[in-house]
């Protein structure tokens, strides 16, 4: 088969072009097919690593999927909130072991801003129940103090000691400014993949304060409480936006989620934080298998177009294949030939594509974690992707061995004298 | 007395669907280092007949003899490295692969046969040296044989054919594409550089006039 590898590189050289744009349509949809696998994996890692340790997450009542969303991935908006009292007579309860309010609303250039208890610091969990770590500083103590994501630190340039100013409302237009009292910088935690590397993280009392001289989501007109005045207000929330549970024993969980639905003071929910990733799941899953779908399709189309090639290239190397068979060359090795030139043309295109795929992750990988709260892109091969990997290089095989199957039998056909 | 480098014997051959036969020989014979002129009507299964003794296809009667080895009864891929490493072939036509350079062409057996290669011990100098004696400028050797004149591609398919002294040549109508003064020149080239290798010829053509080149000659009944 050696002399074979030589001519067969010939060969596919003398035919660059036709051979150069099949193995374009095979790299774009391999890399299609990648992306969308890549991506549904991170989607699945980064939410799955953002919710381990609350036994319960505890919002207005509405769509478990909204509360799970807006809680954890500040995605979207709550729809009400929770009373203050609520969250004390929920949190009393003997079955609870810790719980962590948490204020949302406000943002720092495009960082969600939370509002929430230096419990945060010690419960909060990600990954494989891994608890926060500063890289420096401690948790906010005074009334201005802010902590902030590794994330923002790094994406703002943010040290120690730094002053950052709230607005009012998220998302990437800036709202309306509290300027009147700025922030210092007292903690930057350690990178965790999850949306925690993107908040900027205030005490309740924080957020309680800025608001003060505001009504109606809009500062009141006249009224201007300056920073070193608002100690003397009353500065406990009336309202939160949510809150996590920790329990003693996991084994309360359901009866607790009962009892905060048919809680008297106003409707609440309570969600296993897995149950509505699973509900999560569900939703999207019919969308992915689509994407996937239709990746999938792409990539016939690709195969389609190399098999289109190769069988019409027969027609010009039957001169070829004869001269082969006079040389001493079996059917065999015809076969041999036309199935090495797919393979090649499709493992190329493979390795193009996951080039084309890893560069996009290391480059858009932190736009898209920023963007829609994903971990960040893998830049290695999970073993899903060697599954879809392996399926493509099966499916090129099969269809390679058409073009082969048809060489064979012109081969036999011709002999040594190519016919017309 | 020189043993036959080929023999064929009550040979019947019939295309799959035809009702009659394309091709009958009782008897042929090719002494080793000798050449044959074998002459026939178009369409009477000249070309058949060197595909059947070239293995590609098999008789459905009688046997085909090459080197003393019963070649018809031998495996596909068995005949297929006899092929390699005892014949040389030169068509009418579209003899080279058309990206590969002249000495690439001219090579191509001794990457098949590794018998060949090691008869020749130094290809290259070999390929040289019979492009060479065939008249080729060797200008020519890097180019790519598409780019040669029909004529220079016959002398190349020729200097393929007889790299590694195969036992056997074997021709089908290697000079019809070429002027009749040509056509003497080249098979006078052929005939001495087939000498040297020690090959046996089998030369196919409609042009009687070529016969006196050779040893013998036989007329192929239509
Ligand atoms: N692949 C094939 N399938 C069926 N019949 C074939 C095939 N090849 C040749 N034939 C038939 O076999 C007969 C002999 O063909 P062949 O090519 O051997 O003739 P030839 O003597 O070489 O003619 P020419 O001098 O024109 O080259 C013809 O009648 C032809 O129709
Ligand atoms: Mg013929």
């Amino acid at each position: 088969m050696k002399p074979l590898l030589h001519i067969a590189l010939k060969s596919a050289w003398n035919r660059r072009l036709t051979l150069g744009l099949t193995l374009l349509a095979i790299t774009l949809s391999v890399t299609l097919l990648l992306s969308v696998e890549r991506i549904r994996q991170a989607a699945r890692d980064g939410f799955a690593q953002s919710v381990s340790g609350a036994d319960l997450i505890v919002g207005a009542r509405g769509s478990p999927l909204q509360l799970v969303l807006y809680a954890v991935f500040n995605v979207g908006e709550a729809s009400n909130n929770v009373g203050w009292q609520s969250y004390q007579a929920i949190a009393a309860d003997p079955a609870v072991a810790w719980s962590v309010p948490l204020a949302l609303g406000d943002s720092h250039r495009g960082f969600p801003v939370l509002g929430t208890t230096p419990a945060y610091f010690d419960h909060y969990r990600y990954g494989e129940r891994q608890p926060l770590r500063f890289t420096a500083g401690q948790p906010f103590n005074g009334l201005f103090d802010a902590v902030i994501g590794a994330e923002v630190a790094a994406k703002l340039g943010y040290q120690l000691g730094e002053s950052i100013t709230l607005s009012h409302g998220s998302g990437p237009l800036p709202g309306l400014a509290h300027a009147d009292k700025p922030f210092t910088v007292v903690g930057i935690l350690a990178p965790t993949g999850t949306p925690v590397d993107r908040r900027v993280h205030v005490s309740l009392a924080a957020i309680e304060a800025i608001h003060l001289d505001w009504q109606g989501g809009a500062p009141i007109p006249g009224v201007a409480i300056p920073a070193d005045m608002v100690s003397k207000f009353d500065l406990q929330p009336k309202t939160i936006t949510a809150f996590l549970l920790g329990l003693h024993q996991r084994s309360a969980v359901f009866r607790l989620q009962r009892k905060i639905a048919d809680y008297r003071g106003e409707p609440l929910l309570a969600v296993l934080p897995g149950v509505a990733l699973d509900q999560l799941w569900q939703t999207v899953g019919v969308v992915e298998k689509a994407l996937l779908g239709i990746s999938w399709l792409v990539f016939a189309v690709g195969l389609a177009g190399l098999a289109a090639v190769m069988l019409a290239s027969l027609n010009e190397r039957r001169r070829e294949l004869a001269v082969l068979r006079s040389v001493g060359a079996g059917p065999r090795h015809i076969v041999f030939l036309l199935v090495l030139e797919s393979l090649f043309v499709t493992l190329l295109g493979v390795a193009l594509s996951l080039a084309v795929v890893s560069v996009a992750a290391w480059l858009g990988g932190p736009w898209l974690a920023a963007r829609f709260g994903l971990s960040t892109l893998p830049l290695a091969v999970s073993p899903g992707e060697l599954r879809l990997l392996a399926g493509i290089f099966a499916a090129s095989l099969l269809v390679s061995l058409w073009p082969a199957w048809r060489a064979y039998r012109l081969s036999l056909a011709d002999g040594l004298i190519p016919r017309l | 007395m020189s043993t036959p480098a080929l023999l064929v014997r009550d040979l019947e051959f019939r295309w799959p669907g035809d009702d009659s036969f394309c091709l009958r020989l009782p008897n042929l014979a090719v002494n080793r280092k000798n050449s044959l002129f074998l002459y026939g009507p178009s369409g009477c299964g000249k070309s058949t007949l060197l595909n059947l003794i070239g293995g590609v296809l098999v008789p459905q009667a009688g046997h085909i003899e090459l080197l003393d080895q019963p070649f018809s009864q031998l495996s596909a891929s068995r005949r297929d490295a006899f092929r390699a490493d005892h014949l040389g072939f030169i068509f009418q036509q579209f003899n080279l692969i058309p990206y590969l350079s002249v000495l690439d062409n001219v090579l191509l057996p001794c990457r098949f046969s590794a018998q060949r290669a090691k008869r020749v011990g130094e290809p290259e100098a070999e390929a040289r040296r019979l492009l060479a004696a065939l008249d080729l400028d060797p200008a020519l050797l890097g180019r790519p044989a598409a780019e040669l004149s029909v004529g220079q591609q016959q002398r190349v398919a020729a200097a393929r054919a007889l790299i590694g002294q195969p036992e056997i040549l074997i021709a089908d109508e290697p000079t019809s594409a070429l002027d009749a003064e040509r056509q003497a020149a080249f098979v006078e080239l052929l005939l001495s550089e087939a000498r040297r290798a020690g090959s046996a010829v089998v030369f196919v053509s409609h042009d009687l006039r070529l016969a006196t080149h050779f040893d013998h000659s036989l007329a192929l009944a239509p």
